[in-house]
């Protein structure tokens, strides 16, 4: 709060020096009303622009609870530990770099995107301490204030600007330095001396405080997210997975930067972390959090941490935080803690949601081989790639799945399916929407043989096996046998 | 006359705090109210859940009726239960049914690996997460909301408008502070 006041005072000086050479001594409080007047005008512009703009360039897309119950669980699960009024929006992004972001500057219409890569690489555990921060950014209101923040620094870049561009040009008259009352001329000086020196110093400073803010917010959110989850250890170690892939977030830049959890921007050989960065070294943030793992995982405890790792510093946790004294114990890691996905299966796992999301059809061959269909594929039937049979591909289906995966999108209602919820769930959805056409299947012989049911079930069936048809036990429809 | 002026200012201040904390007040008690009303909702959905992870167990755990009978005995006498000290026993009683369940399951390769379970399984996971958060946010509020009420200024306004201490949600079931976890070593 005190550096956002510091950026108010560099915004209210400039505007009264500024003030006071272009239009005269008494200039001063005019100006000051002008440079928040821009400040205002322009926080009032970027509070109704939304944050559509913000998701549609990251290449987010909208998923509900379907196509992936892990992470809209955890989501669900934060948004009751933080006691918000509504369920965020959960949007993946496609892109195998692991990070995350949230916005949202009213907690009624706030989202949560996590990517496709960050996904694939951590547990449960892990997860939820990410997804915990990222709420946090929300429940802290810390979109509102960097936005605010930003506005501000802006605000002070332009008005800098236009003041020394327009003495650029009229440098050669010295009428706006003479003249304007009675021995104003040496006081006169002084203000224009003071003006020019602040439009170039303010930018500076703001800058520096700004991502100050950006950096102590951080930190702010570590500490909120280790208290919702009552266990520092899951956000420490995602943070370490995180930093270990050097993979750059390609729609990533130095305006979205803040929002992520992790500095997305990784220039080669230049420090990770500065004074003109917005997040503060990952090393440092999993230090304090391994800190508090002795303690507790309460406010007092991230503050006392912060002060035993970094030997001195600031205060992290506002006032409020802190007088509520509350003792607050550490859980157990959760049991998925102990197996890890393995790293392959993971990225599969992933690439098969993005798959699903965007309305690829997903076929069983009889040989255990997931077959994953794009949705403008044109032939009726296709080559399973492993065993060269041929498998039908219900025309029918892929529209369903097209319609089912088109009510994912922000206007469908949220399903709050207990049932089975797979990849392949989009399929099976369709096929129990009643699309599907009798199936048949001729033998081939009089020996085992096997075959899919358009829902994804692999059904056998004997060499004795003498009934005209079989009931699939997955979706119930019925298959015709034929000699 | 200055002075009446400034008696004046200084009385529409008061006023003005006096509103703002009884706001805040009024504020925090809604948000107790609510995050207990939350508890219940997450209660509800594990009841619906869990004739659907029975059904699902059954056809592969022939030989283990009675596991499966207790947890379904349980969760009727829980959805039946009265006051509130029955409510959390029943409950709890319950949440231990389910995990000696999860640890038979334990032995039953063939419905680990059924899809269908394994969905199921996560559902049942993500709502005990989130029974325990929706207590943890009614714990919170309710610290929040008794800071304000005790701490002075805003005692005064609660006292002068009859504001109550809310109580803590206390897990009375020993039993359910020790749920079995399963170690996969």
């Amino acid at each position: 709060m005190i550096l956002f006041i510091g950026m108010g005072i560099c915004l209210v000086l400039l505007g009264y020096f500024v003030g006071a050479v272009w239009l005269g001594p008494d200039g001063g409080t005019a100006g000051v009303v002008l440079a928040v007047a821009i400040w205002v005008i322009l926080s009032l512009v970027s509070y109704f622009s939304g944050d559509s703009i913000l998701l549609a360039v990251s290449k987010a897309r909208p998923v509900s609870h379907d196509v992936h119950p892990q992470l809209f669980n955890v989501v669900e699960e934060m948004k009751i530990a933080a006691n918000l009024p509504v369920m965020p929006k959960v949007y993946i992004i496609d892109d195998p770099a692991p990070n995350a972001f949230a916005t949202g500057r009213k907690l009624e219409n706030c989202s949560v995107a996590v990517t496709a890569g960050l996904l694939g690489r951590l547990n449960r555990d892990e997860l939820q301490g990410v997804v915990a921060h990222e709420m946090s950014h929300i429940a802290n209101r810390d979109v509102m204030l960097m936005a605010l923040a930003g506005v501000m620094l802006g605000g002070i870049v332009i008005i800098s600007q236009v003041f020394l561009r327009s003495l650029w040009f009229s440098s050669g008259s010295s009428r706006r330095f003479s003249g304007g009352g009675k021995g104003g001329g040496q006081a006169q000086m002084v203000v224009a001396i003071a003006a020019i020196a602040l439009a170039i110093l303010t930018p500076i400073m703001a800058r520096l405080l700004y991502f100050a803010i950006s950096r102590k917010r951080e930190y702010l959110a570590d500490a909120s997210a280790a208290r919702l989850t009552r266990y520092p250890e899951g956000l420490a170690s995602a943070l370490e997975k995180i930093s270990d892939s050097n993979l750059d977030l390609a729609p990533a830049n130095k305006a979205t930067a803040p929002m992520y959890i992790v500095n997305p921007l990784k220039a080669k050989g230049k420090r990770l972390s500065d004074l003109t960065s917005t997040h503060p070294p990952i090393t440092e943030r999993v230090k304090i959090l391994r800190a508090m793992m002795s303690g507790g995982a309460g406010y007092t405890d991230y503050q006392e941490a912060y002060f035993r790792v970094k030997g001195k510093g600031a205060m992290i946790i506002p006032g409020s935080g802190l007088k509520q004294g509350e003792r607050v114990e550490i859980r157990k890691p959760s049991v998925e803690d102990k197996k890890e996905p393995g790293r392959k299966k993971g990225m599969r796992e992933v690439g098969d949601i993005m798959r699903a999301v965007n309305k690829y059809a997903f076929l069983s061959c009889a040989c255990g081989l997931k077959i994953k269909v794009p949705p403008d594929f044109k032939k009726p039937e296709i080559a399973c790639p492993r065993c060269s049979r041929k498998i039908e591909i219900p025309i029918a289906e892929l529209a369903a799945v097209a319609a089912a995966t088109e009510a994912l999108s922000p206007g469908g209602p949220v399903k709050e399916a207990t049932r089975a919820a797979t990849t392949a769930a989009a399929a099976k959805a369709a096929v129990r929407a009643g699309a599907s056409p009798q199936q048949v299947y001729t033998r081939k012989g009089k020996g085992w043989e096997s075959f899919s049911c358009n829902c994804g079930r692999l059904i056998q069936i004997s060499p004795g096996f003498q009934s005209p048809n079989i009931r699939c036990q997955d979706c119930g429809s019925i298959i015709d046998i034929k000699n | 006359m200055a002075f009446g002026l400034i008696l004046l200012g200084i009385v529409v201040l008061v006023v003005l705090f006096v509103i703002g904390m009884y706001n805040s007040l009024v504020r925090l008690r809604n948000q107790v109210k609510n995050a207990w009303s939350q508890i219940d909702v997450q209660l509800k959905r594990r009841h619906d859940l869990i004739p659907n992870l029975v059904e699902t167990a059954k056809g592969y755990m022939r030989h283990e009726r009675e596991t499966l009978e207790n947890i379904t005995q349980a969760r009727s006498r829980a959805m039946g239960a009265g006051s509130v000290g029955e409510r959390s026993q029943a409950e709890g009683e319950l949440s231990g049914a389910l995990g000696r369940f999860m640890l038979v399951v334990e032995n039953y390769p063939d419905l680990k690996a059924n899809q269908n379970f394994l969905a199921l399984q996560e559902e049942l996971t993500s709502t005990e997460n989130k029974i325990g958060f929706a207590r943890q946010s009614y714990n919170d509020q309710v610290l929040f909301y008794n800071n304000k009420i005790q701490m002075f200024p805003s005692s005064v306004v609660a006292g002068m408008f009859n504001f109550k201490q809310e109580e803590f949600f206390e897990i009375e079931d020993a039993a359910e502070r020790e749920v079995p976890k399963v170690q996969f070593s």
